[in-house]
């Protein structure tokens, strides 16, 4: 469709995994703003440390949906632990790449993980 | 995917096959140098000549007034630098406004930096330039106002009378308009238009060739070359002329001007049946531009709670082709500088969708964009953490 983004890209825009708000999600993290034009909401399901569910709600262009997409599927089944060291580049990997001035919509997703669990890790700390 | 509906007029139109029949020939059989003083030379001279009548004809100028270039991009830049550069010793300020095409505004930035003053205009929630504004940023060193006659992404049409009355009446500037948008579709006769010094136009945009566009000079106007080398175009643009297309442009121009009045109607009319239909059947749009005071084939709508790149590529993957002035779709992290200066916010920008309509636009074609944006804006918004709707 079109030469900028890879077949990936196109597939995850297209049909993306994962579309929507989560119930009973334990942990949500939601970065960027509407200024920009790129808001990434992630919601996660976490149980025994390990990442049992994600799903996320996205504003924002071709490679900011494709990210999310990509991201919940590469998350789900990650310790705690292992999401923290989750990083861009794996999201770039999957996608079979993204456009230098997309890279920026992978990054969102990293953040978007590490707010979610923070977000949980505060909460779980008022618990105990 | 097998049906494919164009919807994006406004960044280029088909070439219409009058125009390549005309133009076939000097691609092959006919092509000397118009400065070649043989016969081969005097064939394709003799080409160019006729078509610069006939442009001239249909914009009531002279031939002589017209200057054919490579496009809207330079005939704005010829404009812009070409009058700052002969008549600097007159004066340094330049008047503008914030809604141009990127051809005059960065043109306008770069003479800044070379110590130019340059007066940004502001626009009304609709688009149209601030007439007060403009009476009051004259001044005695204005040496040029350019201002376009209708905008390429809202659609909005100017008052270049009224605006050409304000400019002579209190000021010895020229008055340049980008008419690339306008010419073809609107009437833009400069023996009415009488206080317009100069005007950009461009093939391409009313069903000829890319490549070639004209700049009409009016007699008396002191302009400086920006490209320099041959005399050609009486030594205000070098460079050996592009003759296929210049024929090309003035074919494309003669029939757009017999269709003018008959197609305007007919796309007016597909284009409000548009924007009824949007604007009942899906919530939270808006229309960008004035409703009425607009070209004829353009529509540009804003959605609330998505994003433009992902709108027109969904819409592209449905068949329809139309486009956006979110940042996403340029390199900057900035919406369209045209949707913020009517007021618009950075988000509302952010999810703008432009549909141009042209000659081969169908009510059809119409009513089959109404329900593919329906579905994909729905779908959009189902995703997006900022619509609280679902």
């Amino acid at each position: 469709m079109t030469a900028m983004y890879s077949e990936k890209v196109i597939d995850h825009f297209s049909n993306p995994h994962n579309v929507g708000e989560m119930e009973g999600a334990n942990a949500v993290g939601e970065v960027g703003n509407a200024r920009c034009g790129d808001i990434m909401r992630m919601y996660l399901k976490i149980e025994d440390d390990v990442i049992k569910d994600a799903s996320f709600k996205t504003f924002g262009c071709c490679a900011a949906i494709a990210s999310s997409s990509v991201t919940t599927d590469l998350i789900k089944g990650m310790t705690v632990d292992e999401a923290l060291k989750f990083k861009n580049a794996a999201v770039v990997d999957a996608l079979d790449g993204l456009p230098p001035a997309k890279i920026h919509c992978s990054v969102l997703a990293e953040e978007a993980i590490k707010q979610a669990i923070d977000n949980y890790k505060k909460g779980q700390e008022k618990v105990q | 995917m097998n049906r494919r509906i164009y919807l994006d007029h406004a960044a280029t139109t088909y070439l219409r096959q009058e125009a390549l029949d005309a133009m076939v020939p000097y691609f092959g059989g006919i092509y000397g140098n118009p400065s070649s003083i043989h016969t081969f030379g005097f064939e394709a001279r003799r080409a160019l000549q006729a078509a610069r009548a006939q442009i001239a004809e249909v914009l009531g100028a002279k031939p002589e007034e017209i200057l054919f270039t490579s496009g809207g991009t330079e005939s704005d830049n010829l404009a812009v630098r070409g009058v700052a550069q002969a008549n600097k010793r007159k004066g340094r300020h330049i008047i503008t406004s914030q809604i141009e095409h990127p051809a005059v505004l960065k043109t306008c930035q770069t003479l800044e930096k070379e110590g130019f003053d340059v007066t940004y205009l502001p626009v009304d929630q609709d688009g149209i330039v601030d007439l007060d504004a403009l009476k009051n940023a004259l001044r005695d060193d204005t040496i040029l106002v350019s201002i376009m006659a209708a905008n390429n992404e809202i659609g909005t049409i100017q008052p270049i009378e009224e605006i050409g009355r304000i400019i002579k009446g209190n000021s010895k500037a020229y008055f340049h308009v980008d008419a690339v948008q306008a010419v073809g579709v609107t009437d833009m006769s400069l023996d009415r238009l009488t206080d317009v010094d100069l005007m950009s136009f461009s093939a391409h945009k009313f069903y000829g060739p890319s490549g070639i566009g004209g700049l009409f000079v009016r007699k008396g106007t002191r302009l400086s070359a920006i490209i320099t080398g041959g005399s050609q175009e009486k030594g205000k643009r070098a460079g050996t002329e592009n003759v296929a297309g210049a024929v090309g442009m003035a074919e494309a121009l003669w029939l757009a001007a017999q269709e003018r009045e008959e197609e305007a109607a007919r796309l007016v009319k597909l284009r409000d049946h548009l924007i009824e239909r949007i604007l009942r059947e899906i919530p939270d749009s808006r229309l960008n531009g004035h409703r009425q005071k607009r070209l004829p084939g353009n529509a540009n709508f804003s959605f609330d709670y998505i994003e433009g790149e992902s709108l027109v590529m969904r819409m592209s993957a449905l068949g329809i082709a139309g486009s956006t002035g979110s940042a996403c779709s340029s390199a900057s992290l900035d919406p369209s500088h045209v949707l913020l200066a009517i007021g618009l916010k950075h988000e509302t920008a952010h999810g703008s969708y432009r549909v141009t309509l042209g000659k081969a636009t169908t009510r059809q074609d119409i009513d089959d964009t109404v329900e593919a944006l329906k579905s994909v804006v729905k779908d959009l918004r189902d995703m997006s953490p900022l619509c609280q709707k679902g």
